[in-house]
């Protein structure tokens, strides 16, 4: 389905058994390397050094697929092998799924790439194809070897390989297969005959996730380990200047009190008395200029840098000379909130530093980067960096970075043991990398019904990698605050963005879906006043916008079946649609709402139909709508930090509001392939915030431009019973 | 100082301070790691268990308070006849990021020890442990699915 690239595989059995090692005992061993942005290595090592995976087929039959990416939630643990099982022919009940890079074998330099961008499946599909066809093709070829008939005699099936009644299970191959060499060109299998892909299939580690055995990182344990937590200046960009670590070092417990520039570390047998300990301490901050910053002071900079200098960033057919002739127009502003990621498991990260090596065991998005980056700051050689990848408790951005995982270290450090070093959720709040705030300027010139003939737009929005990453931002321009409302898919003649980047004060980093959050509310929401000021359905703007584009419209054409846009909507309920292509996937949603009085609303059913090119597991591509739609209705319904004193108000769930199972309406999602592979853990969440507001417009007419709608005294119910 | 506490059916010893809450007594001393910390607050239902069959949110319920009672944590949820609730949320694949459910499970458990046959309203009504992944409805299908196979 796609044109196979040439990755790096090598015989890792066979290249140790031409070293003089007896490797083949475990079987047949492909390892291969896959390139993340940003990578760890450098281009001039070795092709082994740079191996960062494998599959193995041991003689006993089971089948091995290390995982490069993270598993956050979005069901990488199951997908990504269904491709090697996919190609290899393997039985799926043999397949087991360990970690890059902790349960490493030899030469494998470990550290998965950064797991971000819903990128894990439209990376590594190439690469894990070609691994699972690769091994096939060893195992047939063994087989053939064996039986004296040629390869074109043999056929791979569900783990074993077969030539008229001569049947030989892989496990009995896999030695023979190691001494082969890997097969140049192999033959991939075509969409039409793939029998596991595509297939709804169970998470393999539902199980352990049910029975508390799955490790998060909070769960790791350590021989003679310590437990600390830590407190960083509540004020972002803040010093200690002092702390007394008697009233710590007297509690029970408690072992040392750590300090760096910036923060303190208590640590002592466990998470309570170093907690308690540091609640005992009344340390000196400095908290520099940060402090006078706050709410005012950051709207007063959108407004400003809204209104100011700006670059253009896209400029297509000529603006202002077609407002000129136009007969009508619109413009409206629209602005989001600060937010947090808020995963279930607070940050933590457990360190071992010892003979000159720093092992690291944390819940962690970038481990080759953060490897790389663990070297450079510490001072040590990237070889002597190990970062073992825990299941995270929740990603959504937050956990490509290490700042959660530079206190375990330097705690381990000191104490010369291995240190656990879990955050309160206090301290996870505090410090946080938010999701910016953003503000956005639209204006329309129109003529007649549903001629949008001009598009001018401009955005000011921090940068997050001004912050992160800033080889990314230049000449004041960051791209990765625009996507979204850049690159539009509709036909506009004329159409305009600008960009300007206010400086906030406040840390930043990525939120699931990143830009997509607000960009997708901004032009959706637009898009709505347009088709309401030219009194046209809200489908057939789009439809017009998208003439030609048969992907998109076949998918607005479904969306519009499946949630009975055509048809009067029930007494009482009220819609309201939203379309948005990101992460190489389009999606459309419907949100049916019903009011209860006008500002008492219940989300009667969300419809949404994905077109991600190629849906791997169908099961993981509904469970990331579903929660896409779930984690986007929280932020657009309470999602708000707030600054005072240059700090995070909203410091846990209290004040932090959560969607909770009443208030969750029935979603249906629809899966449309029309296309090359696209991601699927963000998409769900940009549609639903125009979505809902355009719902809420028909119902009230009134125009909600600025979330959270809490703010504008709106209420979520819960749903109703009659019985 | 010592408190001997029962979990899971079996005696334990727990050398901490009282106000230590149940929660760190099973994961740091115990090395009972299912238990989840979250929020530390009782806000958010990640560390519940059952304490004398109800749902307890163990974060903020200190060891001093346990007394004798019966703490079950997902790591004895058989020993209570419950884990017909694991084998739903694996049917209904509710875990994605997987971090809140040990707590979920928890909350449903005490539910059907106390409801034999919860309705959907009533699910509402006490399942009210947050999951950022989104996984509500899933939940409350293999709650669901339980009850139905009563």
């Amino acid at each position: 389905m796609s044109s196979p690239k040439t990755p790096s595989i090598a015989n890792l059995s066979r290249r140790r058994f031409l070293q003089g090692a007896a490797a083949t005992t475990g079987g047949l061993v492909l390892g291969f390397y896959l390139p993340g942005r940003k990578t760890a290595y450098a281009d001039t090592q070795s092709e082994t050094g740079r191996l960062n995976g494998y599959v193995q087929i041991d003689p006993q039959g089971g089948v091995t697929v290390t995982l490069v990416h993270a598993e956050m939630g979005q069901g990488v643990h199951t997908s990504l092998p269904m491709i090697v099982a996919e190609e290899l022919e393997a039985d799926w009940q043999t397949i087991k799924v360990i970690k890059a890079p902790g349960e490493k074998p030899g030469p494998i330099a470990g550290a998965a790439s950064g797991t971000g961008g819903s990128r894990s499946i439209r990376g590594q599909f190439d690469v894990l194809s070609q691994v699972g066809a690769s091994a096939r093709e060893m195992l047939c070829q063994a087989a053939a070897n064996s039986w004296g008939i040629p390869l074109v005699d043999c056929i791979a099936r569900n783990g074993t390989v077969q030539a008229g009644d001569k049947i030989a299970p892989y496990g009995d191959l896999a030695v023979a297969a190691a001494l082969l060499a890997v097969p140049e060109n192999v033959v991939l299998k075509a969409r039409e005959d793939w029998t596991l892909m595509g297939q709804p299939t169970k998470r393999l580690d539902a199980r352990i996730k049910v029975t508390g055995e799955a490790v998060f990182g909070v769960d790791v344990v350590l021989d003679d380990m310590l437990v600390g937590t830590v407190q960083q200046c509540p004020v972002w960009g803040g010093t200690l200047t002092s702390v007394d670590p008697a009233p710590a070092m007297a509690v029970s417990g408690v072992e040392t009190v750590l300090t760096t520039d910036t923060s303190i570390i208590v640590i002592g047998s466990g998470y309570w008395p170093a907690k308690k300990g540091l609640e005992a301490l009344s340390p000196d901050w400095d908290f520099g200029e940060g402090v006078a910053n706050n709410s005012q002071i950051v709207s007063q900079k959108l407004d400003e840098v809204l209104n100011g200098k700006s670059v253009l960033v896209t400029d297509e057919g000529n603006v202002a000379q077609a407002n000129k002739f136009v007969s009508n127009s619109l413009e409206a502003t629209y602005e989001v909130p600060f937010l947090h990621q808020a995963t279930m498991e607070p940050m933590n990260a457990t360190a071992w530093v010892h003979d000159g090596k720093i092992e690291v065991w944390a819940p962690v998005q970038s481990a080759g980067r953060e490897r790389f980056t663990i070297a450079e700051e510490f001072g040590v050689s990237e070889d002597d960096v190990t970062v073992h990848v825990t299941f995270l408790g929740g990603g959504f951005g937050r956990r490509s970075s290490i700042d959660f995982i530079r206190p375990a270290i330097i705690a381990s450090k000191q104490t010369d043991r291995p240190v656990k070093v879990i955050w309160s959720r206090e301290e996870d709040m505090a410090h946080g990398l938010m999701r910016p705030v953003a503000k956005g300027r639209f204006k329309a010139g129109l003529n007649g019904p549903g001629q949008l003939v001009s598009w001018d737009s401009r955005l000011a929005v921090p940068s997050i990698s001004q912050q992160l990453a800033p080889e990314r931002v230049s000449n004041g321009f960051d791209p990765v605050s625009v996507y979204g409302a850049d690159d539009l898919p509709y036909n506009i003649p004329h159409k305009r963005l600008r960009y300007a980047m206010p400086d906030m004060g406040v840390p930043l980093g990525f939120w699931r879906s990143v830009p997509h959050s607000y960009t997708a509310f901004f032009v959706e929401s637009f898009l709505d006043e347009v088709a309401h000021k030219t009194k046209t359905d809200p489908f057939v703007l789009r439809e017009q916008l998208l003439a030609g584009k048969g992907r998109q419209l076949l998918l607005l054409e479904r969306l519009k079946h499946e949630s009975d846009w055509t048809q009067k909507a029930e007494k009482g309920h009220f819609r309201g649609m939203a379309f948005h292509e990101c992460f190489g996937s389009m999606i459309g949603q419907v949100l049916e709402l019903s009011l209860q009085d006008d500002t008492a609303f219940r989300i009667e059913r969300v419809t949404a139909v994905v077109d991600c090119g190629a849906a791997i597991n169908p099961l993981t591509i509904e469970a990331q709508i579903e929660g896409g739609i779930i984690y986007a209705l929280t932020a657009a319904m309470f999602g708000r930090i707030d600054v005072a004193e240059g700090r995070a108000v909203q410091q846990n769930f209290d004040t932090y509001e959560m969607v909770k199972m009443g208030q969750v309406p029935p979603v249906d999602v629809h899966i449309l392939e029309n296309g090359p592979i696209g991601g699927i853990g963000e998409p769900g969440v940009p549609p639903l915030a125009p979505a809902l507001t355009s719902a809420l417009y028909a119902a009230t007419g009134i125009r909600h431009r600025k979330l959270p709608l809490i703010d504008a005294g709106l209420t979520l119910l819960g749903r109703p019973y009659s019985h | 100082m010592a408190f001997n506490i029962k979990v899971n059916g079996a005696g334990h010893s727990v050398d901490v301070d009282g106000d230590t809450p149940l929660l760190w007594a099973l994961r740091d001393s115990l090395h009972l790691m299912g238990t989840k910390f979250g929020c530390g607050i009782s806000a958010c239902g990640a560390c519940t268990v059952l304490v004398d069959g109800e749902a307890v949110r163990s974060c903020t319920l200190s060891i001093a308070d346990v007394g004798d009672a019966e703490v079950v944590s997902i790591e004895g949820l058989e020993s209570v006849g419950m884990s017909a609730l694991q084998d739903a949320w694996v049917e209904e694949d509710v875990p994605q990021c997987g971090y809140c459910q040990s707590g979920q499970i928890m909350a449903a458990a005490a539910l059907l020890s106390q409801n034999d046959k919860p309705n959907d309203a009533d699910i509402d009504a006490t399942m009210t442990n947050i999951c950022r992944c989104g996984t509500y409805s899933r939940i409350k299908k293999a709650i669901n699915r339980v009850v139905a196979e009563r």
